[in-house]
């Protein structure tokens, strides 16, 4: 689709791979998790989405009401690559609302969606790009948990064959430009109000 | 009003026409269209004009259909600096496979030069 898109000639990695379990800066325990299909998890992350705060939207998703959101993701849930983080309640917390164990509430999701197409035709996933975004939840912002979140969607997509990643990123969104940069992200293709930056993968 | 609406070669640009050619028809706006130079697009410039000039005369709407070379987004601007425009329309932005809206270098230049009021079709 499209013009080519540059990439650069080092690989970046190695990343790790989910499932694991991180402190963030706050202490709270954070499980990160790639389900095999979002579907199984969509009602969770449709949840997350929800809750998100519209001024932190980012090119106009994730969408606003639980209808457009659900229907975003289904959209793209079948053929995507996703990384989910929950947050675990410790012991001393109660956990009042859910009587069986949850594993907490989804409070991050990163995801990476083929660029072709007919995605159901992808035999390898190295011969496609992949394009890739991020969500933390405002209370669970500044606390380290994008860049694991990040770390761990670039293990789990290496794992799964993927070796082309790339995003646009609003210009002025430093926080996340910076968290691209530290992981390996390099500004690629021309910059209007969006900047292209890519990966390559090991 | 007197509307200038650019045009470069994409899905996109075919949309952003349909829309504007439903718009002057409905209000009896006035009609400019001009065909950019965007030799990285999928219709060439000479296609473009030709699929303009068909959707005019399907449409039986009266439009100057004009070409403009060189750079798209200045000639664009500087093709609306000279006429006694209103209004100049361009196409919204393409979606990326997640849904991201995104907006070229040819926006981006016509919505901070523009001296009309400016339209993105979505
Ligand atoms: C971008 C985003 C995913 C970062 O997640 P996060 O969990 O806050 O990231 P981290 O805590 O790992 O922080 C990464 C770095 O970003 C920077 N940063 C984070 N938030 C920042 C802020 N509000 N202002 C300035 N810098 C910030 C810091 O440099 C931080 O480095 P540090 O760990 O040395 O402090 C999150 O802010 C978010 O979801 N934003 C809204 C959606 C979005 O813009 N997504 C990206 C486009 S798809």
């Amino acid at each position: 689709m499209g013009r080519a898109r540059l990439y650069p000639d080092e690989p970046s990695g190695p990343f790790p791979s989910p499932p694991s379990t991180i402190e963030d800066r706050e202490g709270r325990d954070i499980e990160i998790q790639a389900p095999g299909e979002l579907t199984t998890d969509l009602d969770a992350v449709v949840e997350m989405y929800d809750r998100f705060d519209p001024t932190d939207r980012a090119q106009g998703i994730p969408p606003t009401g639980e209808d457009r959101i659900r229907n975003w993701l289904e959209t793209i849930a079948e053929e995507s690559v996703n990384v989910i983080a929950h947050h675990k309640p410790n012991d001393d917390d109660i956990d009042v609302d859910s009587g069986a164990d949850s594993g907490g509430d989804v409070i991050a999701h990163a995801m990476l969606v083929p660029d072709a197409d007919d995605p159901a035709a992808i035999e390898n996933n190295s011969d496609i790009e992949w394009e890739l975004a991020i969500f933390v939840l405002q209370d669970y912002q500044q606390a380290g948990i994008g860049t694991h979140l990040l770390k761990h969607l670039l293990g789990h997509a290496s794992d799964v064959g993927i070796e082309r990643v790339w995003l646009t990123v609003e210009r002025w969104n430093n926080p996340a430009i910076a968290l691209y940069e530290r992981v390996g992200f390099e500004a690629s293709g021309t910059e209007s109000f969006e900047q292209e930056m890519s990966i390559r993968l090991e | 009003m007197n509307v200038l609406v650019g045009l470069g070669g994409s899905d996109e640009s075919i949309k952003t026409l349909r829309q504007t050619i439903d718009r002057t028809q409905d209000v009896g706006d006035d009609l400019t269209i001009a065909v950019l130079e965007k030799p990285e697009s999928k219709r060439s410039q000479d296609e473009m004009y030709e699929e303009a000039n068909a959707l005019l005369s399907e449409a039986g709407v009266d439009a100057d259909l004009v070409r403009l070379e060189g750079d798209p987004g200045s000639a664009l601007v500087d093709h609306a600096e000279q006429g006694e425009f209103d209004q100049l329309v361009i196409g919204g932005g393409t979606l990326s496979p997640m849904g991201k809206i995104q907006l070229g270098p040819i926006t981006e230049f016509v919505l901070l030069n523009a001296p009309t009021t400016v339209k993105l079709v979505r």
